[in-house]
């Protein structure tokens, strides 16, 4: 008779929930300009982001934890970009896309914030104008590393 | 048509104004003073052998140092005659005021917003003056010329309320009727003993 081999893993609960996590990145559609086309495409069939748990990109800020800042963001855009990210719930992850949400592109102007950072706390700045599909991919496993390194703060607040 | 027709075919229906023909290669060009525009407007709209029916844009030029300062401009368009025209309006910096078109083409509503909110030139006559592309409690027209293009300003993250204080409380008066009467004010429910039989 062969001998059963239990399938067993242990693990700690930070690192499980920590995988969970950052497998199943649900973004909020929050495309502004050029850089959502991009987005677009990374999400469809060639660059395929659902084979990295980003699935859905859900309609709604409350059942998202993962926010793409992908385009410019004009100064009268701010406090509803404000108003998104706060309506999110915890855990929740911020990725500007592109170099006008990161510093504010070519577009040093009064009208285009200078960095959406000066608005919501960034994890993860992808370069490019617009960055390629596999650039902003790219950027998703760093993110999806860098939740990895973090602790699940269950329990943190009581 | 061109220029030359048009300006002719508006001289006999507006007699006191001035048109000047402008120089563009790619659509009739006239100009016409501020006072006469509404006139202007109207026959272009209205005469049957012009029938200019779409206002397709509204757009304004800043000069400075030159004066006139500025020239708003008119894009027009008629699908009668397959043609378009552009009609142009100079303003002086000081004397920024140009008559309201909204009964001739009621899309002028949210260009001469845009106009305003971006240089500065003020529509008489329009209901509802207010910043279009810019943030409601802007200072400044960015489009004229002596606007800086770079500014250091943290961006705001609240919205400034659009309401005045009396607005906001009379929204809440208006829906007091909305609120559910008292029990005792309420009118009696038939008690439905038939259907528990």
């Amino acid at each position: 008779m062969p001998e059963l081999e239990l399938p067993v893993l242990t693990t700690t609960v930070d690192k499980i929930v920590q995988w969970a996590r950052r497998s199943s990145l649900w973004p909020v559609t929050f495309g502004l300009a050029c850089c959502a086309i991009e987005m677009m495409s990374m999400s469809a069939s060639r660059y395929d982001i659902a084979r990295f748990g980003a699935e859905v990109f859900r309609g709604s800020p409350r059942q998202s934890d993962l926010m793409i800042v992908a385009g410019r963001l004009s100064r009268k855009m701010a406090p509803a970009l404000r108003r998104i990210y706060d309506q999110m719930p915890d855990p929740k992850w911020v990725i500007s896309m592109g170099a006008c949400a990161s510093v504010g592109g070519v577009f040093d102007n009064y009208a285009i914030v200078q960095g959406v950072d000066q608005i919501v706390p960034v994890d993860v700045f992808v370069p490019g104008c617009p960055p390629r599909p596999e650039s902003l991919i790219y950027g998703i496993v760093q993110l999806q590393r860098k939740i990895a390194r973090q602790r699940a703060g269950l329990g943190a607040r009581g | 048509m061109d220029a030359t027709t048009i300006a002719a075919a508006l001289k006999e229906l507006v007699p006191e104004a001035e048109f000047g023909i402008g120089a563009a290669s790619d659509q009739p060009t006239l100009y016409v003073a501020g006072e006469r525009l509404v006139e202007t407007c109207r026959a272009l709209h209205d005469a049957p052998d012009l029938a200019f029916v779409l206002l397709s844009d509204m757009t304004g030029v800043d000069w400075w140092p030159n004066e006139p300062r500025f020239e708003v401009v008119y894009h027009l368009a008629s699908f009668d005659h397959r043609t378009r025209l552009r009609l142009k309006v100079r303003l002086g910096g000081d004397a920024a005021h140009l008559a309201d078109v909204q009964e001739i083409w009621p899309v002028a509503n949210w260009l001469e917003r845009e106009v305003w909110d971006l240089f500065g030139i003020v529509f008489d006559g329009h209901n509802d003056l207010r910043r279009l592309l810019m943030p409601d409690d802007w200072d400044g027209h960015p489009a004229r010329k002596d606007y800086p293009v770079q500014i250091k300003m943290t961006p705001k993250v609240y919205e400034p309320l659009q309401l005045s204080a009396e607005q906001f409380r009379a929204n809440i008066e208006a829906d007091r009727h909305r609120r559910p009467a008292p029990a005792a004010d309420r009118p009696e429910r038939p008690k439905d003993t038939e259907a528990a039989g």
